[in-house]
């Protein structure tokens, strides 16, 4: 008894030791977050047409809370606290103990804080754009179970728990971009959305079990394999393994982030209702496959080399694939979409840079959330003051719309590197970065950098200046729509310095991987950023002065046709993927059912009936007797065969027992 | 004193008939009465084996049994009865839409 | 070969020989009389077994509830009277396959409990009160809202349709 109670003291004393002692209660229950959500979304589901705001004050309650947790929770790493981790058990098959548990760092605090702020914008902004849609209590049933499953990708500390939240918010995201279904390009956007990123689902799902099997199928908590590849329990792990681990994982990523060449999801995604855009495909779901490197790190750096150049010649190909195709659109909403993959290459070049860029690229994701965020939303307004989505029809809104044009212009402003604003302090890091590696994607960044200046410019000034060319009456939107367009604005503006080295790079003593990268303020990079910035500024403002009919990037002649096609993907797609197997695989296979399979049933009566015939007059003119039983019974081995497919159920069962029967005595009999 | 085998033998020939009845009869009402007569099996079985090892689990299984077989009893009447309505026969073979 | 043997042997022939006639039999009536007979039979094979609960319970759901459930069912749906409306094509090969599992079962539970011996002892209802409401109270709780759902959805399917 007493050595029992002297064992249980030192296993306490333990774990405080473990826990160092200094986490306070709130980290503790990180885990409230998601569930909050989760709750809402029930809530809202079962309760929200009964209560008032139809369900949506619900969810923006839920947000709030979870909100303030998430800050709390920073907080905690703000004061220099430490990771924390816990779970429960959840399941366990044979070896493979899976639990229910929260990983806590630097990086989920940061996620916490931008997933809920952003969610929070959309959640009050819906209240304005979907005014009255017919299915607004589910869209808020969806927004939230959405959010909740984002989060728990966020806080999971084990890679099923991962799957999980990923997959639902695959669903999540079908649902949301179909969510006027009743346009059939809408549904068939929500069904390409889903597939294409269920095709990179699919090696993900390969990597995840390759790592749990390297583990020996003990464990899928990320740390844990993040020890076993690091080799630490002292055992070395196949390098090709984890290579093939991390590439296949990667394919997660491409497909989620919407990298080459999985991109093309994305730009349709689009059809959705514009907050659905802004939060999902701007500011978390598409973040989640860059997480998800940055959560497995341990598995790209710890691959052979060419993982991580591959990464970063996929990342290379669609930052600068994506932002010539930003250029030529005119659908207000598409040119943000590219932005958007353009952007997300961003982040994924930095981690691809090994820890260096590690901070940097999820410095970049944190402001980029915001300002494309802000970006949508505006986009949004804007849509929903002129009903149209095409640049073509609008023009001259500054002055009807003046707060979405500021705050638009904020947005733009920091997406094409304007300095002070918040994306010019992560890109500015990812360039460092890249010199101080002395990688070629350097130059990548720069090239993209001026091109994303190019084309916000050319969206700015079309959409806002000139003389309004469109038939509506555009008119400022209601406070609930310009609201989160202010705050965001103001967090473009000022979350850039939390990252900035006048502060000493804060935001790199919350989120690095195993040492803190300081920020460096290089000036000739800082110029050389700026100067980038502004030569696209410059030249996307002289084209774009003045509205003209034929769009100036037309000069291009036959490259402008190419970029128009969107490099010709989608019909590629379609040529090599989507008719063999919808005109050529579904049609063989209909052609067999029809004539190979029914062929068969229909001809063995008939051919044993032939034979039957056949063999009768033989028998008639040659032998009697003996033949023409034979004959009988092959003509009956017809009917019965024709039987089989009888539709009478008992003959089923009765075959089906008999066989189980007969199984069952043959597996006993032989039994030693 | 009683030989267990006498119990399960008398088990294993209500499933045998039972069996027996849910394939040779086109009555769905007969069918569902030979459906009445597996489960009973199966709860001789039970009993017999909770009697024979000492455990009262198995006795309250049979009860769980007999609980399930007429939460059966009644979905399974309500069809027959509906399928009656629709096709004026509670005839199983007359119900084949699951011809080739 | 002891009296308990012996009662349990005429129980178990009766209540077969009682089967055998619910499945063959050519009056649908009759059939749900000789159920009735199958249905006791069983009940008094759990009497001398012991499990006296169990055997109450058999007579009070089967033999009061179920089979009078059968003959409302018999009367609504005018189940017609003689082999051939009765019977379908297979009884052969429905025999067959009937014999078949009689013969593994039997054979495979001859051979594991052959000689299987032991003196019954009456199973007190207290203690399966007691299993019921504590080892098993989930499955318990499970099996009432079986029933209500079954009660509920007997109740749907069988309505005529107001349309």
């Amino acid at each position: 008894m007493v050595s029992f109670l002297a064992e249980a003291g030192e296993h306490a004393s333990e774990t405080v030791h473990e826990a160092a002692a200094v986490v306070p209660g709130l980290i503790r229950y990180t885990w409230i977050i998601p569930v909050l959500l989760l709750l809402s979304a029930a809530a809202t589901l079962f309760l929200g047409k009964r209560v008032p705001g139809k369900g949506a004050l619900l969810g923006i309650g839920a947000l709030v809370l979870a909100f303030g947790l998430s800050l709390g929770v920073l907080w905690h790493f703000v004061q220099g606290g430490e990771t924390y981790t816990s779970a429960v058990p959840w399941f366990s098959i044979g070896s493979l103990d899976v639990g229910l548990g929260q990983y806590v760092d630097g990086l989920t605090a940061i996620m916490l804080v931008v997933v809920t702020s952003i969610s929070l914008c959309v959640h009050v902004y819906s209240l304005g754009y979907m005014h009255g849609d017919t299915r607004f209590t589910w869209f808020y049933v969806v927004l939230s179970l959405f959010t909740a499953a984002m989060l728990n990708v966020v806080i999971a500390d084990n890679l099923i728990q991962l799957l999980v939240g990923w997959e639902v918010m695959g669903v999540c995201s079908y649902l949301l971009i179909g969510h006027w279904y009743e346009e059939k390009k809408n549904s068939n956007a929500a069904i390409k959305a889903f597939i294409t990123t269920r095709i990179g689902d699919i090696p993900f799902m390969f990597g995840v079990f390759i790592l749990i099997g390297l583990t020996g199928f003990t464990t899928a908590n990320i740390a844990e394999i993040g020890h076993v590849i690091a080799g630490e329990n002292g055992e070395t792990v196949s390098r090709l393994a984890v290579s093939m681990a991390a590439i296949l994982l990667f394919g997660g990523t491409i497909g989620k982030s919407a990298q080459f060449p999985l991109n093309t999801w994305l730009p349709d995604a689009m059809a959705g209702p514009t907050p659905v855009s802004a939060l999902i495909h701007a500011a978390t779901m598409v973040a989640a496959g860059v997480y998800l490197v940055g959560r497995l790190f341990e598995v790209f750096l710890h691959a052979e080399q060419w993982v991580l150049t591959t990464v970063s010649v996929v990342a290379a190909i669609t930052m600068l694939g994506a932002a010539f195709l930003a250029v030529v659109q005119d659908d207000i909403k598409r040119v943000l979409a590219y932005s958007t993959v353009s952007q997300l290459a961003f982040m994924v070049a930095g981690l691809s840079m090994g820890e260096a860029g590690y901070t940097a690229g999820f410095f970049h994701l944190f402001t980029h959330a915001f300002f494309k965020g802000l970006l949508f939303l505006a986009a949004g307004a804007v849509i929903h003051g002129v009903h149209s989505n095409n640049m073509s029809e609008m023009g001259g809104l500054w002055k009807k719309m003046p707060i979405t044009f500021w705050t638009f212009l904020i947005g733009a402003l920091a997406l094409a590197g304007f300095p002070g604003l918040a994306g010019f302090w992560s890109k500015d890091e990812l360039l460092v970065v890249a010199n101080h590696e002395g990688s070629w994607l350097f130059y990548a960044l720069l090239g993209t950098a001026v091109l994303t200046a190019f084309y916000m410019t050319r969206c700015v000034l079309m959409t806002f200046f000139g003389t309004y060319r469109g038939h509506a009456h555009p008119h400022e939107s209601p406070p609930s729509m310009t609201g989160p367009l202010i705050a965001l604005a103001a967090a473009s503006i000022f979350v850039g310095w939390i990252g900035s080295p006048v502060f000493q790079g804060l935001f790199g003593q919350w989120v690095f991987f195993e040492e803190i990268e300081e920020a460096k303020l290089i000036p000739w990079i800082a110029l050389l950023s700026t100067a980038a910035a502004f030569i696209g500024i410059g030249v996307g403002y002289a084209l774009y002065r003045r509205w003209q009919e034929r769009d100036p990037t037309r000069a291009l002649g036959r490259v402008y046709t190419v970029l128009e096609r969107k490099y010709y993907q989608d019909e590629l797609y379609d040529w090599a993927f989507v008719r063999p197997v919808r005109d050529k695989l579904s049609v063989f296979a209909n052609w067999t059912n029809q004539h190979i399979l029914d062929g068969i049933v229909n001809a063995m009566p008939m051919m044993a009936r032939g034979l039957g015939v056949v063999t009768y007059w033989f028998d008639q003119k040659v032998i009697d007797g003996v033949v023409d039983g034979a004959a009988e019974t092959v003509a009956e081995a017809g009917g019965i065969l024709k039987y089989l497919q009888s539709g009478r159920v008992q003959r089923y069962a009765a075959l089906l027992i008999l066989g189980l029967a007969l199984l069952t005595i043959i597996i006993i009999t032989i039994q030693p | 004193m009683i030989h267990l085998p006498i119990a399960l033998i008398f088990g294993a020939a209500l499933f045998a008939i039972g069996i027996y009845g849910v394939l040779a009869r086109r009555n769905a009402v007969m069918v569902l009465m030979s459906i009445e007569l597996m489960l009973n099996a199966v709860t001789v079985n039970l009993v017999a084996f909770s009697q024979f090892l000492k455990d009262m689990s198995g006795g309250v299984f049979g009860l769980f049994v007999i609980a399930v077989a007429a939460a059966e009893i009644g979905v399974g009447l309500a069809i027959v009865i509906l399928i009656y309505r629709n096709r004026e026969s509670s005839n199983v073979d007359d119900v084949r839409l699951l011809k080739w | 070969m002891s009296g308990l043997d012996i009662a349990l042997i005429v129980l178990a022939v009766a209540g077969t020989a009682a089967a055998l006639r619910v499945v063959t039999t050519r009056n649908v009536v009759h059939g749900a009389l000789f159920l009735v007979v199958a249905l006791s039979a069983v009940s008094g094979v759990f009497l001398v077994l012991g499990a006296e609960f169990v055997a109450w319970v058999q007579v009070l759901i089967y033999v009061g509830a179920i089979v009078v459930l059968l003959l409302f069912a018999l009367m609504l749906t005018k189940a017609p009277i003689g082999r051939e409306a009765l019977d379908n094509q297979q009884r052969g090969l429905a025999a067959v396959v009937g014999l078949v599992v009689f013969g593994g079962i039997a054979w495979l539970l001859w051979n594991a409990f052959g000689g299987a011996v032991f003196t019954p002892e009456p199973a007190s209802t207290t203690e399966i009160g007691a299993l019921i409401f504590d080892k098993f109270v989930l499955p318990f709780e499970v099996v009432s809202m079986l029933l209500l759902a079954a009660l509920i959805g007997a109740v749907v399917i069988a309505r005529k349709d107001e349309s």
